[in-house]
C-alpha cells in the first residue's frame, strides 16, 4: 500500500545552520510515529515543512500521492494534515467551547455551510451534527467538558495541552502531528495524558505522528520511531531497536537507558 | 527652467522645517516605540511661547537680536512645564500596553492640550513678525527670500549633527542603542532605562517645540497650529523610516522638494502627492526607505 | 445558549425613535440623526477592531459616502435619502474592495499608517479641488424621502425616522454577519492569526471582507450625515475625523451592534453640553473620557452591560 504521507529528500538550512539533510519518510496509512531527537536536531523543522509553515530549499511532500511542498498550512489543513504545537496555540479570550466553536465554525465555513443566507444549523462536515453538538463531545473525549466555560488562558498547562491537541480534531485530521504532546505536564500524568489523546485521535481513525523526549512514552505508544540529529534521519526502525541502536544512545538518548 | 532656482530654495527651507518639525517624533518612536500625538501639541506650545514671550520682550523694547534666545528660551520652558509631567505622570504607565493603545493615549493628551494651550493664551492669534522681517532679505535668481529662512536651514544642520553627535559618538549613544534593542536586558544590566525615556520623550518633544517657536515668527499663531503639522510629520517619518534619523532627514528632503515642486507647477496635487508618497512607502517598502529591517507583522 | 436579544432591542429602540420623535425638540432630532450617522461609521470601524485593527481612515469612506450623496444632489438632481445612501454604500464598498487587496495585509501601527494615509490622500484630493469647493466644499438640497419632500416642519422627524429604519437594518444584518462563521472569526484573528490558518481559514481573506463591510457602513453614514446637514466639506476626510471616529469606538466598545450607536449618541451629548458649558475646553473633556475609557473601561460602555448581566444572573 503506498504511504499516506511521503518526504522524499527534504533540505533546509538557516544561513549556516542546517536544519534538514536529505530528510525522507514514508509514513504508512494509520500508523503511529514517534520522532525523537534533542532540540535543534530538526523534528519541528521537519513537522514545519510538512505542515506548509516552511519552505523545504530542496526535496518534495506527498500527501496520498498529491505534491503538497508549495502549500500553505492553511491548505495542508483543508486536505486533512493537522498539527498541534510545542507551546499551545490558543484563542487565550475565548473560552474552551468557544474555542472549538470557532475551529468547528472554519470547517462550516470552508464547507459552504452556516453562511450569511443559510439558516437553521447545519452539520459540521464530518461530524453528523451541528457545531455545538460536535463541540461538547470533543472536549468530552478530551476530559474538557468541566472547563468549557472557563477563559482559555485560565487553563492549568495540561489542559491546555490537550485543548490545543482537540482544536485540531475540529478538522477530522487523517493526519495528526503532535509536537510534544506532553511536554509541560508531570511525570506522573505523562502516561495518562497520552493514553487519553491516542485514545480519541485513533477514534477517528488518523495516522499519528508525534515528537516526544520521553523514551517510555515513545517506546509504549509508537510502532515506528524516526531518530532525528543534526537535521538528518539516524534511524528509522521500531522503538526497541532504535532505542538500541548506538548512534541514537550517543546522540540522542545518552546511555541511561541501558 | 528657470524655475529650478526658486524650486530648490523653497524645497530646501520646507525640508529643513520638516525635519525640525519631525524629527522628535521620529526620535521617540525609535526608542520608545511610541507614535505620540502630542508631538503637534507641543508644536503649537513652541509655537505659542515663542510667540508671546518675543511679542512680550520687545514690547517692553529690549533688543529685538536677542529675540532668537527668547524663542529657543520659551520653546525650552514650555517644553520642561509639559513633557516631564505627561512622560512621568502618565505615560510611564502606559508602556506595557499595546502599541497602538499608547498611541490613543497621546491623541486623548493631543486633545487635552488643544484646550490647555486655548485656555491659556486664548483664541486670539498671535503674530509677532519681527524676528522674521529683522534679518532683511537675499535674492536667489532674481527672486528675495528672508534671511530667516537660513536660520532654519541652520537649525535643522545643528540639530542633525548634534543628534547624529551624541547617537555615534557619545556613551550615552550607545547606552542609548542598547535600550532600543533590548530595555528589558538593559535594566537587568543596570542601564537606568526610566530615565533614558524621560530624557528622550522630553527632548523630542522639545524638537517639536523648537519647530514651532522659530516657525512662530513667520505665521499667525492661532489654535489647531499642530493639527496639520501632526499628520505631516507622520508622513515625513514613515517615509524615511520610522526610528531613523537619517531617514527623517531623507524624508523631510522628499517631502520637501516634492512639496516644492508642486506649489510651482501643479498646487492642486500638492498634498495629494506628499499622502501618496506616504502611502506608497508603506505599501512597498513599509519600514521605510532607511528603517531597520525590522519584522513586519505578517 | 443565550437567547439573541438584539434584535428586538433594535426594533425597541426604532419604536422609540419613531413614538419620542413626534415630541422631541427639532434640535434633538437633529443629533439623533448624527448619532446614526456616526453609529454606522463606528459600527464598521468595531468590526475592524474585534480583529484587533484599529483604522485611523475610516473617514476616507465616510467622505466618499458623503461626496457620493453631493455628487447626486448637485449633479444629478437626486435628493433621494435611500439612494444617496444606497450609492454612497456602493461607492465606498467598490474602494474598499481594491484598497483591501493591500490593506488586509498589514497589521497593528502599520495597518493605522496606511489607512490614515490613504485618506489624507483623499483628503488632498479633495480640498484642492475647486470645482469641488475647496475648503468650503458645498451644500447640498433638502432630503426627499421616496419622491416626496416633507413640510418643513416634519423634515427633521422624517429624515430621522428613514434613517433609523435604514441603519436597522444595517445594524440587523452586521448583526448577522457577526453570527456566521466567517463573522466570528475576528476575536480569533485577534488572538491568535496563525493558528486561524492551521484551522484552514484566509486570516487575509476574512480582514479584507471586514474591512469592505465597515467602508460599506462608513459610506452609509456619510452619505446620511451629507443630507442631514446639508453642507460637506474636505473636513469629512481629516485625519481629526477618523479620530474621532475611533475615539468613539473606543468608548463603546465592540460587544454588541447596539453599542456604537449609543456611544455615538453619549459622544453628540457630550460635546453638545461640553461645547456650550465652555466652548473652549469641550475636547480637553473628550480627551479625559478617552483616557478614563482606556484606563478604566478597555472594553467599552458596553462591557458595563454584560458585567450587569453577568452580575444578574448570579453565580453559575
Amino acid at each position: 500500500m503506498s504511504p499516506i504521507l511521503d518526504a522524499q529528500g527534504l533540505n533546509k538550512a538557516f544561513g549556516a545552520v542546517t536544519a534538514a539533510q536529505a530528510v525522507s519518510a514514508a509514513i504508512e496509512r494509520d500508523s503511529v510515529v514517534g520522532l525523537i531527537g534533542t532540540n535543534g536536531a530538526g523534528k519541528t523543522t521537519f513537522i514545519n515543512m510538512i505542515t506548509g509553515y516552511l519552505k523545504p530549499d530542496s526535496g518534495s511532500i506527498r500527501y496520498e500521492g498529491r505534491d503538497i511542498t508549495a502549500l500553505p498550512p492553511r491548505d495542508i489543513s483543508r486536505l486533512g494534515i493537522c498539527r498541534s504545537f510545542q507551546i499551545p496555540q490558543l484563542y487565550s479570550s475565548l473560552t474552551v467551547r468557544e474555542n472549538m466553536l470557532t475551529a468547528l465554525g472554519i470547517m462550516l465555513h470552508n464547507a459552504g455551510r452556516g453562511g450569511f443566507l443559510s439558516f437553521g444549523r447545519p452539520d459540521v462536515p464530518g461530524h453528523d451534527a451541528p457545531a455545538e453538538e460536535a463541540a461538547d463531545r470533543i472536549l468530552a473525549r478530551f476530559g474538557l467538558s468541566e472547563h468549557r466555560d472557563k477563559n482559555a488562558q485560565v487553563l492549568p498547562g495540561g489542559m491546555r495541552k490537550l485543548l490545543d491537541i482537540a482544536l485540531t480534531m475540529a478538522a477530522r485530521p487523517r493526519v495528526l502531528l503532535l509536537d510534544e504532546p506532553t511536554s509541560g505536564v508531570s511525570a506522573e500524568e505523562k502516561f495518562g495524558i497520552m493514553e487519553l489523546i491516542m485514545q480519541a485521535v485513533k477514534a477517528e481513525g488518523a495516522t499519528v505522528i508525534f515528537v516526544e523526549h520521553d523514551m517510555e512514552v515513545v517506546s509504549r505508544f509508537a510502532g515506528r520511531v524516526l531518530a532525528f540529529y543534526d537535521g538528518r534521519i539516524i534511524a528509522d526502525a521500531p522503538p526497541e531497536a532504535v532505542l538500541k541502536d548506538a548512534e541514537v544512545r550517543r546522540y540522542v538518548v545518552g546511555t541511561l537507558h541501558a | 527652467m528657470s524655475q529650478i532656482g526658486p524650486v530648490l530654495v523653497d524645497g530646501v527651507i520646507y525640508s529643513a522645517w520638516l525635519f525640525i518639525a519631525a524629527v522628535g517624533l521620529t526620535l521617540v518612536y525609535g526608542v520608545m516605540k511610541i507614535l505620540n500625538v502630542t508631538h503637534g501639541s507641543f508644536y503649537a506650545l513652541g509655537a505659542y511661547a515663542g510667540a508671546s514671550l518675543t511679542g512680550a520682550w520687545l514690547a517692553k523694547g529690549y533688543p529685538p537680536m536677542l529675540s532668537y534666545a527668547v524663542l529657543l528660551g520659551g520653546a525650552i520652558l514650555v517644553t520642561l512645564v509639559f513633557a516631564p509631567a505627561i512622560e512621568r505622570g502618565l505615560l510611564r504607565f502606559m508602556y506595557a500596553k499595546d502599541e497602538v493603545v499608547i498611541l490613543l493615549v497621546t491623541y486623548a493628551l493631543f486633545l487635552i492640550l488643544e484646550d490647555t494651550i486655548k485656555l491659556i493664551w486664548g483664541v486670539n492669534p498671535y503674530f509677532v513678525a519681527e524676528p522674521y522681517a529683522l534679518l532683511g532679505s537675499f535674492e536667489v535668481g532674481g527672486l528675495k527670500y528672508p534671511t530667516y529662512n537660513l536660520i532654519l536651514v541652520g537649525l535643522a544642520l545643528a540639530l542633525s549633527a548634534g543628534l547624529a553627535w551624541v547617537l555615534h559618538s557619545t556613551k550615552v549613544g550607545k547606552l542609548l542603542a542598547a535600550v532600543i534593542h533590548d530595555p528589558e536586558m538593559s535594566r537587568a544590566l543596570g542601564v537606568n532605562v526610566d530615565r533614558f525615556y524621560l530624557v528622550t520623550f522630553t527632548l523630542g518633544c522639545l524638537l517639536a517645540a523648537l519647530g514651532g517657536s522659530f516657525t512662530a515668527p513667520t505665521v499667525s499663531v492661532v489654535p489647531g497650529l499642530g493639527v496639520d503639522v501632526i499628520v505631516l510629520s507622520f508622513a515625513v517619518v514613515v517615509i524615511g523610516g520610522l526610528g531613523s534619523l537619517p531617514g527623517a532627514a531623507l524624508g523631510a528632503v522628499i517631502v520637501g522638494l516634492v512639496r516644492s515642486v508642486s506649489v510651482h507647477y501643479l498646487p492642486q496635487v500638492e498634498l495629494f502627492v506628499i499622502y501618496s508618497v506616504m502611502a506608497l512607502v508603506l505599501a512597498f517598502r513599509p519600514r521605510g526607505l532607511f528603517g531597520l529591517a525590522e519584522p513586519r507583522k505578517i | 445558549m443565550r437567547p439573541d436579544r438584539t434584535p428586538a432591542t433594535l426594533v425597541a429602540i426604532l419604536a422609540a425613535l419613531a413614538l419620542g420623535g413626534l415630541v422631541l425638540p427639532q434640535w434633538l432630532l437633529f443629533i439623533l440623526t448624527i448619532a446614526c450617522a456616526q453609529g454606522l461609521v463606528v459600527l464598521g470601524l468595531s468590526l475592524l477592531l474585534r480583529a484587533g485593527l484599529v483604522s485611523f481612515g475610516q473617514a476616507l469612506f465616510y467622505c466618499i459616502g458623503a461626496y457620493t450623496a453631493g455628487a447626486l444632489s448637485r449633479a444629478f438632481g437626486v435628493s433621494d435619502l435611500l439612494a444617496q445612501m444606497l450609492a454612497g454604500t456602493a461607492a465606498a464598498a467598490a474602494v474598499a474592495f481594491v484598497l483591501g487587496f493591500l490593506l488586509a495585509r498589514y497589521r497593528g501601527i502599520f495597518f493605522g499608517l496606511l489607512s490614515l494615509a490613504l485618506s489624507m490622500i483623499f483628503y488632498g484630493l479633495i480640498v484642492k479641488s475647486e470645482t469641488l469647493g475647496s475648503t468650503d466644499g458645498f451644500n447640498l438640497a433638502k432630503a426627499t424621502l421616496l419622491g416626496v419632500r416633507p413640510d418643513e416642519a416634519w423634515v427633521r422627524y422624517a429624515v430621522l425616522l428613514a434613517a433609523a429604519c435604514l441603519t436597522l437594518l444595517a445594524a440587523l444584518l452586521t448583526h448577522r454577519f457577526l453570527r456566521t462563521p466567517l463573522g466570528r472569526l475576528g476575536p480569533a484573528i485577534k488572538d491568535n492569526e496563525i493558528r486561524v490558518e492551521y484551522m484552514g481559514a484566509s486570516v487575509r481573506y476574512a480582514i479584507h471582507v471586514n474591512y469592505v463591510i465597515a467602508a460599506a457602513l462608513a459610506g452609509a453614514g456619510g452619505a446620511l450625515a451629507a443630507t442631514t446637514v446639508g453642507h460637506i466639506d474636505p473636513e469629512m476626510a481629516y485625519w481629526t475625523t477618523s479620530g474621532e471616529f475611533v475615539f468613539i469606538a473606543i468608548l463603546a466598545g465592540s460587544g454588541s451592534v447596539i453599542a456604537p450607536f449609543l456611544g455615538a449618541l453619549i459622544f453628540g451629548a457630550i460635546h453638545t453640553t461640553a461645547y456650550d458649558l465652555s466652548p473652549n475646553t469641550w475636547q480637553m473633556s473628550m480627551g479625559v473620557a478617552l483616557l478614563a475609557a482606556i484606563v478604566f473601561l478597555p472594553d467599552g460602555l458596553w462591557s458595563l452591560f454584560t458585567r450587569l448581566r453577568a452580575a444578574g444572573a448570579g453565580p453559575k
